[in-house]
């Protein structure tokens, strides 16, 4: 990745589209995420990583509940997700959620996959939705595949797919789930190359990652979590250069060689 | 290696000859060691000596004119069917009409057809479908357009096996559909009425539930008010099957990989959109193979109608063989009915099969 291209973005405006108060889950009686802050600015790209268990999948499957939280305040884009189904179906449709095993939909072809949101959601015309569907598929370098089915697609056109299927929804943030974490060691880079052009593009990212160098080139945060809590926040450079936390020094031990 | 040439550079080894075609095949399958070449001998033997005599019989000494005098020869006496095949196929229909059930099982199975290929799926095919069924109740019922009228009791034989089986089967397969997603739902009442529903249904035979259709039932009714047997036992079949069916349909909902539900919920799409678009279009694919083993079952579980009262294609064939003059041609009588229900679920399995190899998308 050379200066230029995974130069970061200014973040321009103040205006918070995530916010997270005070917030617990508990899994039974498993403490999953204790006493979560986060304040998240638009077009902000946040790296979120940690030790495996320690929450950070479950900490942004809460943003557009997927998990449900027990305690405290998750309010995206304005509107605080509670029990109301209406309210949870609208941050749904404006997040992007990028899962680690793509979960395309396998009975439909690619531009189906791309549009059933965008129909049936959005309530776009079909012709319209399709218009939009090639738009990103162009934008994710696999427009020639539209009429194909995802079991006839390599793991990482399956990941980029997946990302031009939640684009088509126009949404403000998008969430990543260890979404290179399931490809094999080729493929990773194809998708990293989609989700650093859509940080240039200016869209506000939470990123769940195992892939240090493109935290470190990308975020403009980083948050590390360890048995449910945010251990240390930094931005990048000080994060990895200069960690605080005992624990944080020995993950970034044990992760980089 | 006997044959071999060059492609593009690459040398092509053909398999020896003896592994391929005819012969190889025979010697694969059938003499590939002493043990499977004794078996093999064995069972050609036991074939040769049960199917010529039974060939002999059913072939060469039969009988097939209607009203032969089949006493008189060894061989399988098939005038039985042609002397009573009205009685056998429509049971008491008046005789004189029945170019109407003929026409309307004709138009039936022509719809069926047409139905197997899913390229003709629309709104046209949706149209002929109501239109044909009207056609049909009209052609059998008749009291207008000029018809003369005739009573449902009448009905019998393979009018009413289809009938039971062909409604019976449309509306079950969705029924069962509700009640497993039902019984997958969060909601505690729900949830709860349809496990009670299925494993109450479940827990009873078939044949208790029809004469619960047929003796009991009516006792509920107020004076005066009389629900037809034929619409009773309807009723019984499709409950019945409905329960096998939701647990058949709740298989492949527990098979279904979580991720498809976080997808679709992470699109935004609601419970009915989730379950109708995404989930159930996979669900049901998977399990095509066991509903459609349900639907056959149920298909010749409707001849047990046979125990209260009604006429369907085993009661009308018995009430030929109760006659003096055909008696003792049983045999013959039940291989006849015997290969129209297979016909009809031979037709089903092949049509289950095509569907699963169309659906196939490779994932």
């Amino acid at each position: 990745m050379n200066e230029e291209k995974t130069k970061k973005e200014d973040v321009s405006s103040e205006d918070t589209v995530i916010e997270i108060v005070n917030m617990h889950k508990w899994y039974g009686d498993f403490h999953v995420l204790n006493n979560i802050n986060i304040t998240v600015k638009k077009k902000e790209i946040i790296v979120v990583c940690g030790p495996s268990g320690s929450g950070k999948s479950t900490l942004i499957r809460c943003i557009n509940r997927l998990e449900e939280h027990q305690k405290g305040q998750i309010i995206v884009d304005g509107i605080e997700l509670t029990k109301d189904l209406k309210n949870i179906e609208k941050v749904r449709s404006e997040v992007g959620m990028v899962f680690q095993h793509f979960n395309l939909f396998p009975h439909l072809t690619i531009v189906e996959n791309l549009t059933i949101g965008p129909i049936w959601v959005r309530k776009i015309p079909k012709k319209e939705a399709e218009k939009i569907a090639m738009f990103y598929l162009e934008k994710v370098q696999i427009a020639e595949q539209a009429a194909k089915f995802p079991g006839q697609l390599s793991g990482g056109q399956q990941q980029r797919v997946a990302i031009a299927r939640s684009l088509c929804m126009k949404p403000n943030i998008m969430l990543f789930d260890e979404a290179t974490s399931a490809l094999d060691p080729e493929m990773v880079k194809e998708v990293l190359d989609v989700i650093i052009n859509l940080a240039h593009d200016g869209m506000t990212m939470i990123v769940v990652t195992h892939e240090m160098g493109f935290a470190k080139s990308v975020a403009h945060r980083v948050l590390f979590m360890d048995e449910g809590e945010i251990i240390e926040e930094n931005d990048p450079e000080e994060f990895f250069n200069n960690p605080q936390n005992d624990r944080t020094k020995l993950f970034l031990s044990q992760i980089l060689y | 290696m006997e044959l071999t040439k060059k492609n593009k550079g690459k040398v092509i080894v053909k398999p020896p000859i003896s592994s391929i075609g005819i012969p190889g095949w025979i010697r694969e399958n059938l003499f590939s060691s002493p043990f499977n070449t004794v078996l093999t001998i064995i069972i050609v033997s036991i074939l040769w000596f049960s199917i010529l005599p039974f060939l002999n019989w059913a072939l060469i000494d039969s009988s097939w004119l209607p009203d032969a005098n089949c006493r008189e020869s060894d061989g399988a006496c098939w005038s039985i069917i042609s002397s009573n095949y009205k009685i056998i196929l429509f049971g008491f229909y008046p005789q004189d009409i029945l170019w109407r059930p003929i026409t309307a099982i004709f138009l039936l199975v022509s719809l069926l057809f047409i139905s197997r290929n899913r390229n003709y799926w629309n709104a046209f095919l949706g149209y002929s479908w109501i239109i044909s069924l009207v056609i049909m109740g009209i052609l059998l019922k008749g009291g207008i357009l000029g018809l003369e009228a005739v009573d449902i009791e009448r009905w019998g034989g393979i009018i009413l096996t289809l009938l039971l089986s062909v409604f019976g089967l449309t509306a079950a397969y969705p029924l069962g559909v509700i009640l497993a997603l039902g019984r997958q739902s969060k909601m505690p009442v729900i949830k709860t009425f349809c496990v009670f529903y299925i494993e109450l249904i479940r827990g009873v035979p078939l044949i208790s539930l029809l004469f619960m259709s047929s003796v009991v039932f009516p006792l509920f009714l107020p004076e005066g008010v009389s629900i037809n047997a034929i619409l009773r036992a309807q009723i019984a079949i499709i409950m019945f099957t409905a329960a096998y069916v939701a647990e058949v349909v709740r298989g492949g909902l527990q098979g279904m990989n979580k991720g498809q539900f976080e997808a679709a919920d992470s699109l935004g799409l609601n419970y009915f959109q989730t379950m109708r678009l995404i989930i159930l279009p996979q669900a049901l694919k998977i399990v095509i193979p066991p509903s459609v083993s349900v639907l056959i079952s149920a298909f010749k579980d409707t001849s047990l109608v046979v125990i209260i009262g009604l006429y369907d294609l085993l009661k009308t064939t018995q009430t030929t063989l109760s006659e003096p003059k055909w008696m003792g041609f049983s045999a013959e009588a039940y291989i006849f009915i015997a290969i129209i229900y297979f016909v009809c679920c031979f037709f089903m399995s092949n049509y289950s099969r095509k569907l699963e190899k169309e659906l196939d998308t490779g994932l």
